[in-house]
Protein backbone atom coordinates (compact mmCIF):
# COMPACT_ATOMS: atom_id res chain seq x y z
CA UNK A 1 0.00 0.00 0.00
CA UNK A 2 0.96 3.27 -1.00
CA UNK A 3 2.46 5.89 1.83
CA UNK A 4 -0.01 9.06 3.85
CA UNK A 5 2.27 11.33 4.90
CA UNK A 6 0.38 12.96 8.18
CA UNK A 7 2.15 16.22 9.37
CA UNK A 8 1.74 16.23 13.26
CA UNK A 9 0.74 19.06 14.74
CA UNK A 10 1.69 19.09 18.59
CA UNK A 11 1.84 21.16 21.42
CA UNK A 12 5.20 20.79 23.47
CA UNK A 13 5.72 16.86 22.04
CA UNK A 14 1.68 16.57 22.82
CA UNK A 15 -0.24 15.27 19.36
CA UNK A 16 -3.52 17.09 18.95
CA UNK A 17 -6.21 15.59 18.26
CA UNK A 18 -6.56 16.28 14.64
CA UNK A 19 -3.17 14.42 14.37
CA UNK A 20 -5.15 11.64 15.86
CA UNK A 21 -8.10 12.18 13.30
CA UNK A 22 -5.60 12.75 10.11
CA UNK A 23 -3.63 8.77 11.31
CA UNK A 24 -6.74 7.30 11.24
CA UNK A 25 -8.20 8.93 8.05
CA UNK A 26 -5.05 8.08 6.42
CA UNK A 27 -5.02 4.44 7.44
CA UNK A 28 -7.97 4.22 5.45
CA UNK A 29 -6.70 5.81 2.46
CA UNK A 30 -3.23 4.06 2.51
CA UNK A 31 0.09 3.23 5.08
CA UNK A 32 -0.02 6.25 7.69
CA UNK A 33 3.85 8.14 7.67
CA UNK A 34 3.63 10.53 10.33
CA UNK A 35 6.05 13.39 10.12
CA UNK A 36 7.16 14.73 13.47
CA UNK A 37 8.70 18.33 13.19
CA UNK A 38 10.51 19.94 16.31
CA UNK A 39 11.04 18.84 20.09
CA UNK A 40 9.56 16.26 22.09
CA UNK A 41 9.36 13.32 19.97
CA UNK A 42 9.59 11.36 23.19
CA UNK A 43 6.44 12.52 24.45
CA UNK A 44 4.73 12.10 21.41
CA UNK A 45 5.89 8.54 20.41
CA UNK A 46 3.39 6.59 22.65
CA UNK A 47 0.66 8.21 20.45
CA UNK A 48 1.52 8.26 17.11
CA UNK A 49 2.32 4.32 17.74
CA UNK A 50 -1.64 3.70 19.25
CA UNK A 51 -3.34 5.29 16.20
CA UNK A 52 -0.98 3.21 13.85
CA UNK A 53 1.58 4.96 12.37
CA UNK A 54 3.99 2.46 10.58
CA UNK A 55 6.52 5.04 9.74
CA UNK A 56 7.51 8.16 11.83
CA UNK A 57 9.99 10.77 10.34
CA UNK A 58 11.56 12.80 12.98
CA UNK A 59 13.15 16.27 12.43
CA UNK A 60 14.52 17.47 15.82
CA UNK A 61 17.02 20.33 14.48
CA UNK A 62 16.97 22.67 17.09
CA UNK A 63 16.77 25.87 14.34
CA UNK A 64 13.56 24.44 13.22
CA UNK A 65 11.76 26.44 15.71
CA UNK A 66 13.12 29.83 15.62
CA UNK A 67 11.44 30.72 12.01
CA UNK A 68 7.66 30.20 10.71
CA UNK A 69 6.13 28.26 8.20
CA UNK A 70 8.75 27.60 5.55
CA UNK A 71 11.11 24.85 7.58
CA UNK A 72 8.17 23.33 7.60
CA UNK A 73 7.17 23.02 4.00
CA UNK A 74 11.65 22.37 3.64
CA UNK A 75 10.64 19.44 5.44
CA UNK A 76 8.13 17.48 4.15
CA UNK A 77 9.37 18.13 0.74
CA UNK A 78 12.04 17.01 1.02
CA UNK A 79 10.43 13.62 2.45
CA UNK A 80 7.79 13.63 -0.19
CA UNK A 81 10.89 14.26 -2.68
CA UNK A 82 12.37 10.65 -1.40
CA UNK A 83 9.61 8.73 -0.23
CA UNK A 84 7.35 9.74 -3.21
CA UNK A 85 4.26 9.21 -0.99
CA UNK A 86 0.52 8.97 -2.58
CA UNK A 87 -0.69 12.11 -0.67
CA UNK A 88 -0.12 14.44 2.18
CA UNK A 89 -2.44 15.13 4.69
CA UNK A 90 -2.00 18.34 7.10
CA UNK A 91 -4.57 19.99 9.76
CA UNK A 92 -6.63 22.96 8.61
CA UNK A 93 -4.89 25.19 11.06
CA UNK A 94 -3.85 28.99 10.06
CA UNK A 95 -0.46 27.17 10.14
CA UNK A 96 -1.03 24.20 8.63
CA UNK A 97 -2.82 25.92 5.92
CA UNK A 98 0.09 28.04 5.17
CA UNK A 99 2.85 25.18 5.30
CA UNK A 100 0.38 23.45 2.36
CA UNK A 101 0.52 26.55 0.91
CA UNK A 102 4.48 26.67 0.66
CA UNK A 103 4.52 22.97 0.06
CA UNK A 104 2.61 23.18 -2.81
CA UNK A 105 4.48 25.79 -4.64
CA UNK A 106 7.45 23.52 -4.16
CA UNK A 107 6.08 20.39 -5.60
CA UNK A 108 4.14 22.45 -8.46
CA UNK A 109 0.96 20.25 -6.80
CA UNK A 110 -2.43 21.66 -6.74
CA UNK A 111 -3.84 21.50 -2.64
CA UNK A 112 -7.63 21.37 -1.32
CA UNK A 113 -8.04 22.96 2.03
CA UNK A 114 -10.51 22.67 4.39
CA UNK A 115 -11.76 19.18 3.45
CA UNK A 116 -13.77 17.58 5.61
CA UNK A 117 -13.28 13.92 4.59
CA UNK A 118 -11.37 12.37 2.03
CA UNK A 119 -11.95 9.24 0.29
CA UNK A 120 -10.98 6.74 -2.75
CA UNK A 121 -8.48 8.32 -4.93
CA UNK A 122 -7.89 11.10 -2.46
CA UNK A 123 -11.60 12.87 -3.47
CA UNK A 124 -11.93 15.35 -1.24
CA UNK A 125 -15.08 16.68 0.30
CA UNK A 126 -15.28 20.10 1.06
CA UNK A 127 -18.34 22.41 2.67
CA UNK A 128 -17.98 25.73 0.58
CA UNK A 129 -19.87 29.10 0.95
CA UNK A 130 -20.20 28.91 5.22
CA UNK A 131 -22.08 25.37 4.15
CA UNK A 132 -24.27 26.78 1.32
CA UNK A 133 -22.91 23.86 -1.28
CA UNK A 134 -20.74 20.57 -0.78
CA UNK A 135 -18.63 19.87 -3.26
CA UNK A 136 -16.11 16.64 -4.39
CA UNK A 137 -12.56 18.33 -5.41
CA UNK A 138 -9.61 16.22 -6.25
CA UNK A 139 -5.66 17.39 -6.70
CA UNK A 140 -5.13 16.82 -10.44
CA UNK A 141 -1.55 17.86 -10.75
CA UNK A 142 1.46 16.76 -8.67
CA UNK A 143 0.84 15.16 -5.19
CA UNK A 144 -2.36 15.48 -3.58
CA UNK A 145 -1.62 18.06 -0.57
CA UNK A 146 -4.36 17.81 1.72
CA UNK A 147 -5.46 19.86 5.11
CA UNK A 148 -8.33 18.63 6.76
CA UNK A 149 -10.79 20.32 9.24
CA UNK A 150 -10.39 19.05 12.83
CA UNK A 151 -13.57 16.63 14.06
CA UNK A 152 -13.76 15.56 10.26
CA UNK A 153 -12.83 11.85 11.44
CA UNK A 154 -13.82 9.88 14.87
CA UNK A 155 -10.26 9.26 15.92
CA UNK A 156 -9.77 5.07 16.42
CA UNK A 157 -6.63 3.80 17.97
CA UNK A 158 -5.51 1.02 15.98
CA UNK A 159 -1.64 -0.09 17.54
CA UNK A 160 1.22 -0.29 15.67
CA UNK A 161 5.21 -0.31 15.89
CA UNK A 162 6.63 2.56 13.71
CA UNK A 163 9.87 2.45 12.35
CA UNK A 164 11.69 5.39 12.64
CA UNK A 165 14.04 7.67 10.60
CA UNK A 166 15.86 10.91 11.49
CA UNK A 167 15.57 13.47 9.00
CA UNK A 168 18.38 16.00 8.72
CA UNK A 169 17.53 19.13 7.36
CA UNK A 170 19.82 21.82 6.12
CA UNK A 171 17.63 24.79 6.10
CA UNK A 172 17.99 27.26 2.88
CA UNK A 173 18.51 30.84 3.34
CA UNK A 174 14.93 31.56 2.14
CA UNK A 175 13.79 29.44 5.07
CA UNK A 176 15.16 31.30 7.50
CA UNK A 177 13.83 35.04 6.52
CA UNK A 178 10.70 35.58 9.43
CA UNK A 179 12.61 35.23 12.34
CA UNK A 180 10.62 34.74 15.49
CA UNK A 181 12.03 36.86 18.47
CA UNK A 182 9.20 36.05 20.94
CA UNK A 183 6.12 33.52 21.55
CA UNK A 184 3.55 35.27 23.95
CA UNK A 185 0.96 33.19 25.49
CA UNK A 186 -2.33 34.89 26.01
CA UNK A 187 -4.55 31.47 26.66
CA UNK A 188 -7.17 30.79 28.73
CA UNK A 189 -6.31 28.11 30.53
CA UNK A 190 -7.65 24.72 31.26
CA UNK A 191 -10.53 24.20 28.72
CA UNK A 192 -10.45 22.00 25.52
CA UNK A 193 -9.24 24.35 22.34
CA UNK A 194 -12.01 25.52 20.12
CA UNK A 195 -11.33 23.81 17.23
CA UNK A 196 -11.32 20.40 18.62
CA UNK A 197 -13.97 20.60 21.24
CA UNK A 198 -17.27 18.12 20.60
CA UNK A 199 -19.18 20.98 22.54
CA UNK A 200 -18.55 24.56 22.25
CA UNK A 201 -20.26 27.27 24.24
CA UNK A 202 -20.53 30.94 22.62
CA UNK A 203 -21.06 34.22 24.12
CA UNK A 204 -21.96 37.29 22.06
CA UNK A 205 -22.84 40.86 22.43
CA UNK A 206 -26.04 40.03 24.33
CA UNK A 207 -23.64 39.43 27.88
CA UNK A 208 -22.98 43.12 27.81
CA UNK A 209 -19.84 43.08 29.98
CA UNK A 210 -16.53 41.26 30.29
CA UNK A 211 -17.36 39.85 33.46
CA UNK A 212 -20.83 38.26 32.29
CA UNK A 213 -18.56 35.96 30.04
CA UNK A 214 -17.99 33.79 33.61
CA UNK A 215 -21.69 33.10 32.78
CA UNK A 216 -20.64 31.40 30.29
CA UNK A 217 -17.68 29.43 31.61
CA UNK A 218 -19.67 28.18 34.06
CA UNK A 219 -22.07 26.63 31.51
CA UNK A 220 -19.01 25.51 29.21
CA UNK A 221 -17.27 23.89 31.91
CA UNK A 222 -20.63 21.84 33.48
CA UNK A 223 -20.97 20.50 29.60
CA UNK A 224 -17.10 20.19 29.56
CA UNK A 225 -16.94 22.71 26.73
CA UNK A 226 -14.26 25.23 25.03
CA UNK A 227 -15.70 29.02 24.79
CA UNK A 228 -16.18 30.73 21.91
CA UNK A 229 -16.74 34.24 21.35
CA UNK A 230 -18.94 36.77 18.30
CA UNK A 231 -16.48 39.39 16.94
CA UNK A 232 -18.05 41.51 18.85
CA UNK A 233 -17.76 40.13 21.82
CA UNK A 234 -13.93 40.12 21.56
CA UNK A 235 -13.92 43.42 19.47
CA UNK A 236 -15.41 44.90 22.71
CA UNK A 237 -12.59 43.30 24.54
CA UNK A 238 -14.86 40.82 26.46
CA UNK A 239 -12.82 37.88 25.49
CA UNK A 240 -9.21 37.11 23.77
CA UNK A 241 -9.50 37.35 19.52
CA UNK A 242 -8.28 33.70 19.84
CA UNK A 243 -11.78 32.50 20.84
CA UNK A 244 -13.36 34.49 18.31
CA UNK A 245 -15.68 32.07 15.79
CA UNK A 246 -16.50 33.27 12.74
CA UNK A 247 -15.09 34.18 8.73
CA UNK A 248 -12.30 35.99 10.54
CA UNK A 249 -11.54 33.78 13.64
CA UNK A 250 -12.14 29.87 14.17
CA UNK A 251 -13.98 27.59 12.20
CA UNK A 252 -15.38 24.84 14.04
CA UNK A 253 -17.60 21.96 13.58
CA UNK A 254 -18.35 20.69 16.92
CA UNK A 255 -20.99 17.78 17.72
CA UNK A 256 -22.75 20.72 19.68
CA UNK A 257 -22.55 24.24 19.31
CA UNK A 258 -24.34 26.83 21.50
CA UNK A 259 -24.62 30.52 20.52
CA UNK A 260 -25.93 32.73 23.48
CA UNK A 261 -26.60 36.21 23.09
CA UNK A 262 -25.67 36.14 19.25
CA UNK A 263 -27.52 37.13 16.72
CA UNK A 264 -25.96 35.05 13.77
CA UNK A 265 -24.84 37.14 11.30
CA UNK A 266 -23.58 35.46 8.09
CA UNK A 267 -19.83 35.87 9.14
CA UNK A 268 -20.56 34.63 12.59
CA UNK A 269 -22.50 31.24 10.87
CA UNK A 270 -19.41 31.03 8.61
CA UNK A 271 -17.13 29.77 11.09
CA UNK A 272 -19.97 27.94 12.90
CA UNK A 273 -22.74 26.20 10.42
CA UNK A 274 -21.43 23.38 10.30
CA UNK A 275 -21.74 22.19 13.63
CA UNK A 276 -23.64 18.96 14.00
CA UNK A 277 -26.14 20.37 16.83
CA UNK A 278 -26.47 24.12 16.92
CA UNK A 279 -28.66 25.38 19.85
CA UNK A 280 -29.23 28.76 20.65
CA UNK A 281 -30.17 31.61 23.96
CA UNK A 282 -31.14 34.48 22.07
CA UNK A 283 -34.01 37.21 23.81
CA UNK A 284 -35.31 38.43 19.95
CA UNK A 285 -37.91 35.28 18.34
CA UNK A 286 -36.18 37.07 15.18
CA UNK A 287 -32.65 36.74 15.32
CA UNK A 288 -31.32 35.06 12.24
CA UNK A 289 -29.29 32.62 14.18
CA UNK A 290 -32.93 30.88 14.71
CA UNK A 291 -32.85 29.62 11.40
CA UNK A 292 -30.20 27.35 11.92
CA UNK A 293 -31.07 25.46 15.52
CA UNK A 294 -31.63 22.47 16.23
CA UNK A 295 -33.10 23.91 19.52
CA UNK A 296 -33.51 27.52 20.32
CA UNK A 297 -35.15 29.30 24.04
CA UNK A 298 -36.42 32.81 22.72
CA UNK A 299 -35.67 34.05 26.46
CA UNK A 300 -33.17 36.17 28.46
CA UNK A 301 -29.95 34.67 28.57
CA UNK A 302 -29.71 35.80 32.50
CA UNK A 303 -32.39 33.39 33.48
CA UNK A 304 -31.74 30.57 31.05
CA UNK A 305 -27.77 29.59 31.00
CA UNK A 306 -27.68 29.80 35.24
CA UNK A 307 -31.05 27.58 34.96
CA UNK A 308 -29.66 25.20 32.16
CA UNK A 309 -26.45 24.96 33.90
CA UNK A 310 -27.86 24.34 37.52
CA UNK A 311 -30.04 21.40 35.45
CA UNK A 312 -27.00 20.16 33.91
CA UNK A 313 -25.25 19.76 37.46
CA UNK A 314 -27.80 18.57 39.10
CA UNK A 315 -28.26 15.63 36.77
CA UNK A 316 -24.71 14.58 37.22
CA UNK A 317 -25.79 13.76 40.67
CA UNK B 1 8.85 52.14 1.44
CA UNK B 2 7.15 51.15 -1.83
CA UNK B 3 3.95 48.90 -0.84
CA UNK B 4 1.95 46.66 -2.88
CA UNK B 5 -1.55 45.59 -2.03
CA UNK B 6 -3.09 42.92 -3.10
CA UNK B 7 -6.88 43.50 -3.54
CA UNK B 8 -9.66 40.56 -4.64
CA UNK B 9 -12.80 41.17 -5.23
CA UNK B 10 -15.70 38.92 -4.47
CA UNK B 11 -18.99 38.51 -4.42
CA UNK B 12 -20.92 40.54 -1.62
CA UNK B 13 -20.84 38.45 1.67
CA UNK B 14 -24.69 39.15 1.75
CA UNK B 15 -26.20 38.08 -1.53
CA UNK B 16 -25.93 34.42 -2.38
CA UNK B 17 -23.22 32.96 -4.02
CA UNK B 18 -23.76 30.22 -6.42
CA UNK B 19 -21.81 27.81 -8.82
CA UNK B 20 -21.77 27.66 -12.59
CA UNK B 21 -23.09 24.28 -13.68
CA UNK B 22 -21.17 24.54 -16.95
CA UNK B 23 -17.47 24.71 -15.52
CA UNK B 24 -18.13 23.93 -11.99
CA UNK B 25 -16.45 27.57 -11.36
CA UNK B 26 -17.54 30.43 -9.09
CA UNK B 27 -20.89 32.57 -10.89
CA UNK B 28 -19.13 35.97 -10.21
CA UNK B 29 -21.18 37.58 -13.39
CA UNK B 30 -24.60 37.26 -11.61
CA UNK B 31 -23.78 38.99 -8.14
CA UNK B 32 -22.85 42.30 -6.90
CA UNK B 33 -19.24 42.33 -6.31
CA UNK B 34 -17.33 43.91 -3.40
CA UNK B 35 -13.82 44.45 -2.41
CA UNK B 36 -12.92 41.25 0.03
CA UNK B 37 -13.34 42.94 3.44
CA UNK B 38 -10.03 41.64 5.02
CA UNK B 39 -8.62 43.37 1.88
CA UNK B 40 -9.57 46.62 3.22
CA UNK B 41 -7.75 46.27 6.35
CA UNK B 42 -4.57 45.27 3.87
CA UNK B 43 -5.04 48.97 2.01
CA UNK B 44 -5.39 50.64 5.40
CA UNK B 45 -2.23 49.03 6.82
CA UNK B 46 -0.17 50.21 3.52
CA UNK B 47 -1.59 54.07 3.41
CA UNK B 48 -0.65 54.31 7.19
CA UNK B 49 2.91 53.09 6.66
CA UNK B 50 2.75 55.05 3.97
CA UNK B 51 1.58 58.43 5.77
CA UNK B 52 4.18 57.19 8.40
CA UNK B 53 7.38 56.72 6.04
CA UNK B 54 6.03 57.97 2.68
CA UNK B 55 6.58 55.70 -0.54
CA UNK B 56 4.24 54.78 -2.99
CA UNK B 57 1.04 52.44 -2.65
CA UNK B 58 0.21 50.36 -5.57
CA UNK B 59 -3.28 48.16 -5.83
CA UNK B 60 -2.32 44.66 -7.40
CA UNK B 61 -5.13 43.05 -8.68
CA UNK B 62 -6.23 40.07 -10.89
CA UNK B 63 -9.67 39.29 -12.06
CA UNK B 64 -12.49 39.73 -14.67
CA UNK B 65 -13.28 43.30 -16.51
CA UNK B 66 -15.74 43.80 -13.35
CA UNK B 67 -12.93 43.84 -10.57
CA UNK B 68 -12.05 47.71 -11.83
CA UNK B 69 -14.97 48.54 -9.38
CA UNK B 70 -12.75 47.08 -6.70
CA UNK B 71 -9.59 49.04 -7.83
CA UNK B 72 -11.90 52.21 -8.22
CA UNK B 73 -12.65 51.68 -4.50
CA UNK B 74 -8.66 51.12 -3.27
CA UNK B 75 -7.71 54.22 -5.26
CA UNK B 76 -10.28 56.72 -3.99
CA UNK B 77 -9.18 55.31 -0.48
CA UNK B 78 -6.08 56.97 -0.86
CA UNK B 79 -3.76 54.47 -3.13
CA UNK B 80 -1.28 56.18 -5.44
CA UNK B 81 -1.93 53.63 -8.90
CA UNK B 82 -3.17 50.00 -10.12
CA UNK B 83 -2.08 46.76 -11.85
CA UNK B 84 -5.12 45.13 -13.33
CA UNK B 85 -4.04 41.80 -14.42
CA UNK B 86 -7.17 40.44 -16.46
CA UNK B 87 -7.27 37.66 -19.54
CA UNK B 88 -9.35 35.28 -20.12
CA UNK B 89 -7.01 32.77 -20.12
CA UNK B 90 -6.73 33.51 -16.01
CA UNK B 91 -10.41 32.41 -16.09
CA UNK B 92 -10.58 29.66 -13.32
CA UNK B 93 -7.47 29.81 -11.98
CA UNK B 94 -7.03 28.31 -8.46
CA UNK B 95 -4.61 29.09 -5.58
CA UNK B 96 -1.65 27.52 -7.18
CA UNK B 97 -2.28 29.23 -10.48
CA UNK B 98 -3.58 32.72 -9.49
CA UNK B 99 -0.24 32.83 -7.23
CA UNK B 100 1.70 32.50 -10.00
CA UNK B 101 0.13 35.12 -12.44
CA UNK B 102 0.07 37.29 -9.03
CA UNK B 103 4.09 36.89 -8.60
CA UNK B 104 4.71 37.39 -12.43
CA UNK B 105 2.71 40.93 -11.98
CA UNK B 106 4.78 41.74 -8.92
CA UNK B 107 7.84 41.23 -10.82
CA UNK B 108 6.42 44.42 -12.97
CA UNK B 109 6.37 46.88 -10.05
CA UNK B 110 9.40 48.02 -7.92
CA UNK B 111 7.92 47.64 -4.52
CA UNK B 112 9.47 46.56 -1.17
CA UNK B 113 6.96 45.28 0.62
CA UNK B 114 3.33 43.47 -0.52
CA UNK B 115 0.23 43.62 2.19
CA UNK B 116 -2.49 41.26 1.61
CA UNK B 117 -5.87 40.06 3.59
CA UNK B 118 -5.47 36.74 5.19
CA UNK B 119 -8.52 35.36 3.43
CA UNK B 120 -10.90 35.90 0.49
CA UNK B 121 -14.46 35.29 1.92
CA UNK B 122 -15.05 33.34 -1.46
CA UNK B 123 -12.31 30.83 -1.48
CA UNK B 124 -11.14 30.75 2.22
CA UNK B 125 -8.08 29.34 1.58
CA UNK B 126 -5.38 31.63 3.41
CA UNK B 127 -2.67 30.50 1.44
CA UNK B 128 -1.80 33.10 -1.35
CA UNK B 129 0.11 35.51 1.22
CA UNK B 130 2.26 32.34 1.98
CA UNK B 131 2.43 31.21 -2.10
CA UNK B 132 4.07 34.58 -2.85
CA UNK B 133 6.78 34.40 -0.45
CA UNK B 134 7.52 30.90 -1.76
CA UNK B 135 7.21 31.94 -5.35
CA UNK B 136 9.26 35.35 -4.53
CA UNK B 137 11.80 34.16 -2.16
CA UNK B 138 10.36 37.19 -0.11
CA UNK B 139 9.85 36.34 3.46
CA UNK B 140 7.02 35.95 5.15
CA UNK B 141 5.12 37.48 7.83
CA UNK B 142 1.38 36.48 7.77
CA UNK B 143 -1.21 36.97 10.18
CA UNK B 144 -0.27 40.26 11.42
CA UNK B 145 -2.03 41.98 13.70
CA UNK B 146 0.60 44.74 14.31
CA UNK B 147 3.31 45.92 11.68
CA UNK B 148 5.89 48.28 12.78
CA UNK B 149 8.88 49.19 9.72
CA UNK B 150 11.99 50.73 10.71
CA UNK B 151 14.02 51.28 7.77
CA UNK B 152 14.54 47.67 6.11
CA UNK B 153 13.43 46.37 9.44
CA UNK B 154 9.88 44.75 9.17
CA UNK B 155 8.30 43.66 12.57
CA UNK B 156 4.68 42.02 13.29
CA UNK B 157 2.60 40.15 16.04
CA UNK B 158 1.37 37.27 14.26
CA UNK B 159 -1.81 36.32 15.47
CA UNK B 160 -1.68 32.08 16.99
CA UNK B 161 -3.75 29.46 18.26
CA UNK B 162 -2.49 30.66 21.52
CA UNK B 163 -1.51 34.36 21.82
CA UNK B 164 1.40 36.16 19.29
CA UNK B 165 4.59 35.63 18.10
CA UNK B 166 6.85 38.48 17.72
CA UNK B 167 8.46 38.00 13.91
CA UNK B 168 11.29 40.10 11.74
CA UNK B 169 12.55 40.38 8.85
CA UNK B 170 14.03 42.24 6.25
CA UNK B 171 12.11 44.12 3.23
CA UNK B 172 11.01 42.36 0.49
CA UNK B 173 8.05 40.89 2.67
CA UNK B 174 5.04 39.57 2.46
CA UNK B 175 2.80 40.66 4.79
CA UNK B 176 -0.95 39.36 5.46
CA UNK B 177 -3.23 41.15 7.53
CA UNK B 178 -6.15 39.97 10.13
CA UNK B 179 -9.33 42.08 10.92
CA UNK B 180 -7.93 43.53 14.43
CA UNK B 181 -5.09 45.48 13.11
CA UNK B 182 -7.11 48.78 11.84
CA UNK B 183 -10.01 50.21 11.55
CA UNK B 184 -10.33 50.87 7.39
CA UNK B 185 -11.15 54.57 5.76
CA UNK B 186 -13.85 55.43 4.21
CA UNK B 187 -13.58 56.96 0.76
CA UNK B 188 -13.92 60.76 1.14
CA UNK B 189 -15.86 62.35 -1.87
CA UNK B 190 -12.27 64.22 -2.98
CA UNK B 191 -10.79 60.90 -2.91
CA UNK B 192 -13.31 59.20 -5.14
CA UNK B 193 -13.20 61.76 -7.58
CA UNK B 194 -8.59 61.86 -7.18
CA UNK B 195 -9.48 58.18 -8.39
CA UNK B 196 -10.52 58.72 -11.64
CA UNK B 197 -7.68 60.17 -12.87
CA UNK B 198 -4.76 57.72 -10.99
CA UNK B 199 -2.80 55.55 -13.43
CA UNK B 200 -4.02 52.10 -14.03
CA UNK B 201 -1.86 49.42 -15.68
CA UNK B 202 -3.54 46.55 -17.26
CA UNK B 203 -1.69 43.48 -17.69
CA UNK B 204 -2.83 40.73 -19.90
CA UNK B 205 -0.96 37.47 -20.03
CA UNK B 206 1.48 38.10 -22.70
CA UNK B 207 2.25 42.15 -20.98
CA UNK B 208 3.28 39.78 -17.66
CA UNK B 209 4.91 37.13 -18.84
CA UNK B 210 2.44 34.16 -18.01
CA UNK B 211 2.56 30.90 -19.21
CA UNK B 212 -0.69 30.31 -20.54
CA UNK B 213 -0.34 26.52 -19.57
CA UNK B 214 0.02 27.44 -15.76
CA UNK B 215 -3.13 29.13 -15.57
CA UNK B 216 -7.09 28.96 -16.03
CA UNK B 217 -8.79 25.43 -15.38
CA UNK B 218 -6.49 23.50 -17.19
CA UNK B 219 -2.97 25.41 -16.02
CA UNK B 220 -4.49 24.47 -12.28
CA UNK B 221 -3.37 22.09 -9.72
CA UNK B 222 -7.36 21.19 -8.53
CA UNK B 223 -10.41 20.35 -9.97
CA UNK B 224 -13.93 20.25 -8.98
CA UNK B 225 -15.53 17.08 -9.62
CA UNK B 226 -19.42 17.80 -8.72
CA UNK B 227 -21.56 19.51 -6.41
CA UNK B 228 -24.51 19.84 -4.63
CA UNK B 229 -26.42 22.54 -3.29
CA UNK B 230 -27.02 21.31 0.54
CA UNK B 231 -31.21 20.54 1.21
CA UNK B 232 -32.67 23.34 3.47
CA UNK B 233 -32.28 22.56 7.14
CA UNK B 234 -34.71 21.37 8.68
CA UNK B 235 -36.61 23.67 10.98
CA UNK B 236 -35.59 23.22 14.60
CA UNK B 237 -37.77 23.31 17.93
CA UNK B 238 -38.19 27.01 19.55
CA UNK B 239 -39.46 27.53 23.17
CA UNK B 240 -40.10 30.88 24.35
CA UNK B 241 -38.21 30.81 27.91
CA UNK B 242 -41.70 31.13 30.50
CA UNK B 243 -38.67 30.36 33.53
CA UNK B 244 -38.57 27.21 32.29
CA UNK B 245 -36.36 27.58 29.31
CA UNK B 246 -33.52 26.47 31.40
CA UNK B 247 -34.83 23.02 32.10
CA UNK B 248 -35.92 22.34 28.38
CA UNK B 249 -32.84 22.93 27.10
CA UNK B 250 -31.35 20.39 29.70
CA UNK B 251 -33.95 18.17 29.07
CA UNK B 252 -33.33 18.38 24.84
CA UNK B 253 -29.59 18.05 25.59
CA UNK B 254 -30.33 14.77 27.56
CA UNK B 255 -32.50 13.43 24.92
CA UNK B 256 -29.36 14.22 22.55
CA UNK B 257 -27.57 12.10 25.05
CA UNK B 258 -25.25 14.77 25.30
CA UNK B 259 -25.56 14.89 29.25
C1 LIG C 1 -14.76 41.62 7.61
C2 LIG C 1 -15.69 41.16 8.69
C3 LIG C 1 -15.38 40.00 9.35
C4 LIG C 1 -16.19 39.55 10.40
N1 LIG C 1 -15.84 38.39 11.02
C5 LIG C 1 -16.61 37.94 12.05
C6 LIG C 1 -16.27 36.73 12.74
O1 LIG C 1 -15.27 36.07 12.46
N2 LIG C 1 -17.05 36.32 13.74
C7 LIG C 1 -18.17 37.01 14.14
O2 LIG C 1 -18.84 36.57 15.09
N3 LIG C 1 -18.51 38.14 13.52
C8 LIG C 1 -17.75 38.64 12.49
N4 LIG C 1 -18.10 39.82 11.89
C9 LIG C 1 -19.12 40.67 12.53
C10 LIG C 1 -20.55 40.28 12.25
O3 LIG C 1 -20.99 40.95 11.08
C11 LIG C 1 -21.46 40.74 13.43
O4 LIG C 1 -21.29 42.12 13.63
C12 LIG C 1 -21.15 40.02 14.75
O5 LIG C 1 -21.10 38.62 14.57
C13 LIG C 1 -22.23 40.35 15.76
O6 LIG C 1 -21.92 39.77 17.01
P1 LIG C 1 -23.11 39.44 18.03
O7 LIG C 1 -24.03 38.46 17.42
O8 LIG C 1 -22.46 39.06 19.32
O9 LIG C 1 -23.78 40.87 18.26
P2 LIG C 1 -25.20 41.41 17.79
O10 LIG C 1 -25.44 41.23 16.36
O11 LIG C 1 -25.34 42.76 18.38
O12 LIG C 1 -26.19 40.42 18.53
C14 LIG C 1 -26.38 40.35 19.91
C15 LIG C 1 -27.59 39.45 20.17
O13 LIG C 1 -27.74 39.27 21.56
C16 LIG C 1 -29.13 39.27 21.86
N5 LIG C 1 -29.28 39.65 23.27
C17 LIG C 1 -29.02 40.86 23.84
N6 LIG C 1 -29.24 40.81 25.16
C18 LIG C 1 -29.68 39.56 25.45
C19 LIG C 1 -30.09 38.90 26.65
N7 LIG C 1 -30.08 39.51 27.85
N8 LIG C 1 -30.48 37.62 26.58
C20 LIG C 1 -30.49 36.98 25.38
N9 LIG C 1 -30.10 37.55 24.21
C21 LIG C 1 -29.69 38.83 24.24
C22 LIG C 1 -29.74 40.23 20.89
O14 LIG C 1 -31.11 39.92 20.67
C23 LIG C 1 -28.89 40.02 19.63
O15 LIG C 1 -29.48 39.05 18.76
C24 LIG C 1 -17.33 40.28 10.81
C25 LIG C 1 -17.66 41.45 10.12
C26 LIG C 1 -16.87 41.90 9.06
C27 LIG C 1 -17.25 43.15 8.34
N1 LIG D 1 -7.17 37.35 -7.72
C1 LIG D 1 -6.53 38.03 -6.75
N2 LIG D 1 -6.02 39.26 -7.01
C2 LIG D 1 -5.38 39.96 -6.05
N3 LIG D 1 -5.20 39.51 -4.79
C3 LIG D 1 -5.68 38.30 -4.48
C4 LIG D 1 -6.36 37.48 -5.44
N4 LIG D 1 -6.72 36.33 -4.83
C5 LIG D 1 -6.29 36.42 -3.55
N5 LIG D 1 -5.66 37.60 -3.32
C6 LIG D 1 -5.06 38.08 -2.05
O1 LIG D 1 -4.76 36.96 -1.23
C7 LIG D 1 -5.45 37.02 0.01
C8 LIG D 1 -5.79 35.63 0.49
O2 LIG D 1 -6.65 34.98 -0.42
P1 LIG D 1 -6.97 33.40 -0.36
O3 LIG D 1 -5.69 32.67 -0.20
O4 LIG D 1 -7.67 33.13 -1.66
O5 LIG D 1 -7.89 33.18 0.83
C9 LIG D 1 -6.63 37.96 -0.25
O6 LIG D 1 -7.05 38.59 0.94
C10 LIG D 1 -6.03 38.94 -1.26
O7 LIG D 1 -5.27 39.93 -0.59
Amino acid sequence: MAEVLVLVEHFEGTPKKVTLELLTLARSLGEPSAVYVGAGYDTAKAALAEYGAQKVYIAADADLDNYIIAPKAEVLAQIVGSASPAAVLIPSSPEGKEIAARLAVKLDSGVVTDAVGVGDGFVCDQSIFGGGYTVKSQVSKGTPIITVRPNSTPPEPAPATPSEEQVSVSLSDAAKKAKVLERVSEKKGGRPELTEAEIVVSGGRGLGAAEHFALIEKFADSLGAAVGASRAATDAGWYPHQNQVGQTGKTVSPQLYIAVGISGAIQHRAGMQTSKTIVAINKDPEAPIFELVDFGVVGDLFEVVPQVTEQIEARKG
Amino acid sequence: MNIVVCVKQVPDTYEEKKLSDADKTLDRESVEGVMNELDEYAVEEALRLKEAHGGEVTILTMGPEKAVETIRKALSMGADSAVHVVDPALHGSDALATSYALAKALGTIEHDLVILGVESTDARMSVIPAMLAERTGAAQLSFARKVEVDGSTVKIERQTDTGYDVVEAQTPAIVSVVEKINEPRYPSFKGIMAAKKKPLTTLTLADAGIEASNVGLSGSGTSVAEFAARPPKQAGTIVKDEGDGGVKLAEFLASQKII
